[in-house]
């Protein structure tokens, strides 16, 4: 960090002091009000309405705590349960739903220490570069104010005028000490409010439960879905035709004795019908879990794929085994529909596969130079390759740009087993 | 002529071997696992081999990586590999060594067992049979050097591809065997190929240059 950066975060920091100040101050009637909304529910009803209102006031302040630590590199996830279907504001059940949520409490109970660590600490961090400034501009207010009995830094009072122009060094010097500290006090201030405002272990691993129910619905129906559909294409398709195929077969049996050339007619028929049906075959085949990708891995599949498209597409790898078969698939139909994305919509003329194992996680990163400004949340592409990841706790992220490169970065958790021990079932 | 075969479906290994011995054809080993099938080829040295990519007992490639492994060892043993599906990959990894007598294809086409036949042949004296759906894939990725090409000269470059030599596609197309020869030099001059004579020298050409 060069000394502008220092200095620019150092102020920035300072600046939040100042706003730390006023906020800690606003926790205290949001203290008062929660109480008095907490005591009037027995008697007049009041809390009903007064109860959720100050805690969602609560909850917002808690928010802006949270997004001012996130600014000093403290994550602090949001520990609240999702409010249930159908309930309403003034109800009953919203007030249970947020009287049962031990997150409340624990916002609450961080209201007051909150407010005096972020009071100490907000006064502190502007008090430090204050001081530094009075003393810099010393002589100018002896001159402009006229005063003569004044005291700075070392000196109290100051007794000569040397004395009097050192406390322009002092000043400098503590000003410099304020700034460089500052964003230390903010860090202790974020740290000091995640003690309270982040999830117990009970409420993430509660989060982490409902996102794994969440995301093995989405799969669940993803695969029944998949499930239909193979078994209409083949009931329509390769079973269909194979009737078709007994039939010919069967007809060209019976007239082969009295009509020979008619036979023959009818089974060069059965021929091509039967050649239909395995194409057929091997379009699903290829949907379901692509043959190369069971003979060769991940990265043959991917090679592969590259040389299959209408775009040029180099391929770098650097995966030292085999990949679970699962994962294996959804990073193979992951990497595709990155693929088919970037074909279909970025006009690119040149794309990239780049894999690569990290020990835990499995990268792909796809990118084209094609026109950019892909928005994941139009389109079902990317969000399709969204959903295949979360089965896997994976994730992506997009940057595309308007005038390009687009960059997709899709991130797998995963183990490598040992290379080319996997046996996989069928025949080719 | 004496196969080599590398099947591990009994029912397709009996049929094929009950084919090809109707058409003349000995089949002096059939294997049904990946293991067994390299000291069979390098004991055997058959005059064709006709090998199944997927074999027992990893059910990947092995087929394939026993047939290029064999072709090191015995440089141009004609190799016929059949698969359930194709990839450009790896006909490319079959075409490396440029050694000729090689086949690549769909196991669909033994429905067409005359066809299927000549196939076998072909890669026994040292030709190529190119699937056409491998042919296809990679004159889809060559769209723009082949937008040149007349669309005559485009079936002809196709048939080539496959292997099939002049006679043959000039039967195909319905046209004389000179036509076929003035189209295949005028492919060559613009695709910037050196021209060549040997028909199996011509078709490696060709495949090497679309599978660049």
């Amino acid at each position: 960090m060069d000394s502008r950066d220092w200095i620019r975060d150092g102020a920035r920091a300072v600046a939040g002091g100042l706003l730390a100040v006023p906020l800690a101050v606003v926790n205290i009637p949001l203290f008062a009000f929660f109480v008095v909304g907490l005591v009037l529910t027995p008697v007049l009803g009041i809390g009903l309405l007064l109860f959720p209102l100050m805690t969602l006031l609560i909850r917002a302040r808690a928010d802006v705590a949270r997004r001012l630590a996130a600014g000093r590199g403290v994550t602090i996830v949001r520990p609240y349960r999702p409010r249930p279907d159908g309930v309403v504001f003034g109800s009953l059940r919203y007030y249970q739903w947020l009287v049962t949520d031990p997150a409340t409490w624990r916002d609450v109970a961080w209201l007051l220490p909150g407010a005096l660590a972020g009071l100490v600490l907000g006064v502190l961090s502007l008090a430090l570069p204050a001081y530094g400034i009075e003393g810099i501009l010393l002589i100018p207010l002896w001159i402009w104010l006229g005063t003569d009995s004044y005291g700075y830094g070392m000196f109290w009072p100051i007794e000569t005028i040397g004395e009097g122009f050192l406390s322009l060094p002092q000043g400098a010097l503590i000003l410099s000490i304020g700034i460089a500290a500052a964003p230390y006090l903010r860090r202790f201030d974020a740290l000091f409010n995640r003690l309270f405002l982040a999830p117990t272990r009970a409420a993430e691993l509660r989060m982490r439960v409902s996102r794994l129910t969440a995301t093995r619905a989405d799969t669940v129906d993803a695969q029944a879905a998949e499930l239909r559909r193979i078994e209409r294409d083949l009931h329509d398709g390769a079973q269909a035709r194979l009737v078709a195929l007994g039939m010919t077969i069967g007809l060209a049996e019976e007239i082969v004795d009295a009509d020979p050339a008619t036979a023959r007619k009818l089974l060069a028929e059965a021929r091509e019908s039967s050649t239909a049906a395995l194409v057929e075959l091997r379009h699903l085949v290829r949907g379901i879990h692509p043959p190369v990708l069971a003979e060769r891995g991940l990265e043959g599949a991917v090679r592969a794929l590259a040389m299959a498209l209408p775009m040029p597409v180099t391929v770098t790898t650097e995966l030292p085994g085999r990949l679970d078969t699962p994962v294996e698939s959804a990073a193979y139909f992951a990497v595709a529909e990155a693929l088919a994305n970037a074909i279909r919509h970025s006009a690119a003329g040149n794309g990239a596969v780049e894999l690569w194992h990290t020990g835990e996680t499995l990268v792909m990163r796809i990118s084209d130079d094609g026109r950019g400004g892909a928005d994941p949340s139009r389109g079902t592409g990317l969000d399709g390759i969204e959903r295949r990841l979360a089965a896997f706790d994976g994730t992506m992220s997009l940057s595309s740009p308007p005038g390009g490169p687009t960059v997709v970065t899709m991130e797998l958790p995963c183990v490598l087993s040992s290379p080319k021990t996997l046996p996989s079932s069928g025949t080719g | 002529m004496r196969v080599v075969l590398a099947e591990d479906l009994a029912l397709l290994r009996d049929g094929l071997t009950r084919l090809l011995e109707a058409f003349e054809f000995t089949v002096v080993a059939a294997v049904d696992n990946g293991p067994s099938l390299l000291p069979a080829l390098l004991e055997h040295r058959p005059d064709v081999a006709v090998v199944d990519v997927r074999l027992p007992p990893t059910f990947t490639d092995e087929g394939l990586q026993a047939a290029i492994e064999a072709r090191q060892k015995i440089p141009g043993m004609p190799v016929l590999v059949l698969s359930q599906h194709v990839e450009p990959l790896y006909a490319r990894e079959l075409l490396t060594d440029r050694a000729g007598g090689v086949g690549y294809l769909l196991k669909d086409r033994v429905a067409n067992v005359a066809q299927f036949v000549d196939s076998v042949r072909r890669v026994a004296g040292g030709g190529t049979a190119m699937d056409p759906e491998v042919v296809s894939q990679l004159l889809a990725r060559h769209s723009s050097p082949l937008s040149g090409l007349t669309t005559r000269e485009r079936d002809v470059l196709e048939l080539m591809a496959e292997g099939r030599s002049n006679g043959a596609i000039a039967a195909k197309l319905f046209v004389g065997e000179k036509a076929v020869s003035k189209h295949i030099s005028s492919i060559f001059t613009k695709l910037g190929l050196p021209p060549s004579d040997d028909d199996h020298r011509r078709v490696l050409a060709v495949l090497t240059y679309l599978n660049a």
